[in-house]
């Protein structure tokens, strides 16, 4: 249990390394992608492990019992945003908050309609 | 009484492994018994959790939600970036590289329309509400996208605190929008399978929203939805303050 948990911890930590060292290069405050690169970086280590034949489901125990945990995280992290500041920001923050998400959405569907035609046609 | 206040003061994390579980318990009888499993138990939970983020604000009139007051001090931990990120990583197991791949651009396209969108729909509302100055503007723009991507650029041009502050409230505002969005519009917009999720994470961003809204939705979809919106605020936060501003600015005379 305790290896796969390693190799998460592993591919955690060289993903975030990665976010920051593209965002120090590209000069920005920021981690780029860190957990991104991470999630590629545990997808690779698990295809190589099973085509070596040394991936064992013990060591995906590990992994997974920290899948699981991700919506108890999500609600604590619920639980902790700065709700009221943000709602008592007044009428601007909220219509700016609301409005552009609702046009993604609709960005969204014609991107995704926009893409089922050409791949079928 | 005084000893048991002592141990949850200690024990704040594993405190907050209790509420969330009790919570969770509570909303999946609740899904279960009242709404017949038509709206997830997670999603009941998820919105539950803002409200008492919101009470915890009134209550405790600081910056982190229910976790300002002492007794829930955990939460703050237990929902922190580093755990946050932890499990989200760990979701990339059910996910399958194939695919990931074979969706690649449509979630590089998704990317960009997807700051552009949020960065000029700011603006735009911004201007209509009367703000008129390039840094102002771009600032509240950049605040559309993510609430890192505001201070940030706000930090960089020299805005306002005000200014500053107001783009961290929309960012929060719109990570709350997609969460409790995305449940509901998700079957309407064919958001239903991992090339979709990988293209809705890159237009919605906000890797809090885009991956509490996934898990209300379908918790399969999360690990395609995250593995392109981290690249979002990164991405933000390199074009708000530079290219965005230049445009701005040339628009502006």
């Amino acid at each position: 249990m305790i290896k796969g948990l390693a190799l998460l911890s592993f591919a955690f930590l060289t993903g975030m390394w990665c976010g920051e060292l593209l965002g120090s290069w590209l000069g920005i405050q920021a981690n780029v992608g860190g957990v991104g690169f991470a999630m590629l970086f545990l997808l690779g280590i698990k295809e190589y492990g099973t085509k070596k034949g040394c991936w064992k489901s013990e060591l995906e125990f590990g992994i997974e019992f920290w899948n699981k945990l991700y919506i108890p995280v999500v609600i604590a992290m619920a639980a902790s945003l700065n709700v009221k500041s943000a709602l008592s920001s007044g009428t601007l923050a909220i219509l700016e908050g609301i409005i552009p998400v609702l046009l993604a959405f609709w960005v969204f569907k014609l991107l995704i309609k926009s893409f089922k035609s050409t791949s079928n046609g | 009484m005084d000893e048991l206040i002592k141990v949850i003061d200690k024990n704040g994390l594993i405190v907050a492994f209790l509420l969330v579980g009790l919570l969770t318990w509570l909303t999946d009888i609740f899904s279960k018994r009242v709404l017949n499993s038509r709206i997830p138990g997670s999603a009941i939970a998820i919105f539950m959790a803002l409200f008492f983020g919101y009470l915890g604000g009134v209550l405790a009139n600081g910056e982190k939600g229910l976790a300002d007051l002492k007794l829930f001090q955990g939460l703050s931990l237990l929902g922190g970036s580093m755990f946050r990120d932890f499990a989200i990583v760990a979701t990339a197991l059910g996910a399958s590289y194939i695919l990931i791949k074979r969706s690649g651009l449509l979630g590089l396209v998704s990317l960009v329309l997807g700051i552009a969108v949020f960065f000029v729909s700011g603006v735009v509302l911004a201007w209509i509400l009367g703000y008129r100055d390039a840094v102002s503007l771009c600032t509240i723009g950049a605040g559309a996208c993510t609430y890192i991507v505001g201070p940030v650029t706000g930090g960089a041009l020299g805005a306002s605190s005000e200014v500053i502050a107001l783009s961290i409230g929309t960012g929060v505002i719109k990570t709350i929008a997609v969460t409790i969005l995305t449940p509901m519009f998700a079957k309407k917009t064919g958001l239903d399978n991992p090339g979709a999720a990988m293209a809705f994470g890159g237009i919605m961003g906000t890797s809090s929203g885009v991956a509490a809204g996934l898990a209300a939705t379908d918790p399969k979809l999360v690990p395609y939805g995250a593995v392109t919106a981290t690249f979002y605020t990164g991405l933000g936060c390199l074009l708000s303050p530079s290219l965005f501003y230049l445009l701005l600015n040339a628009w502006l005379g």
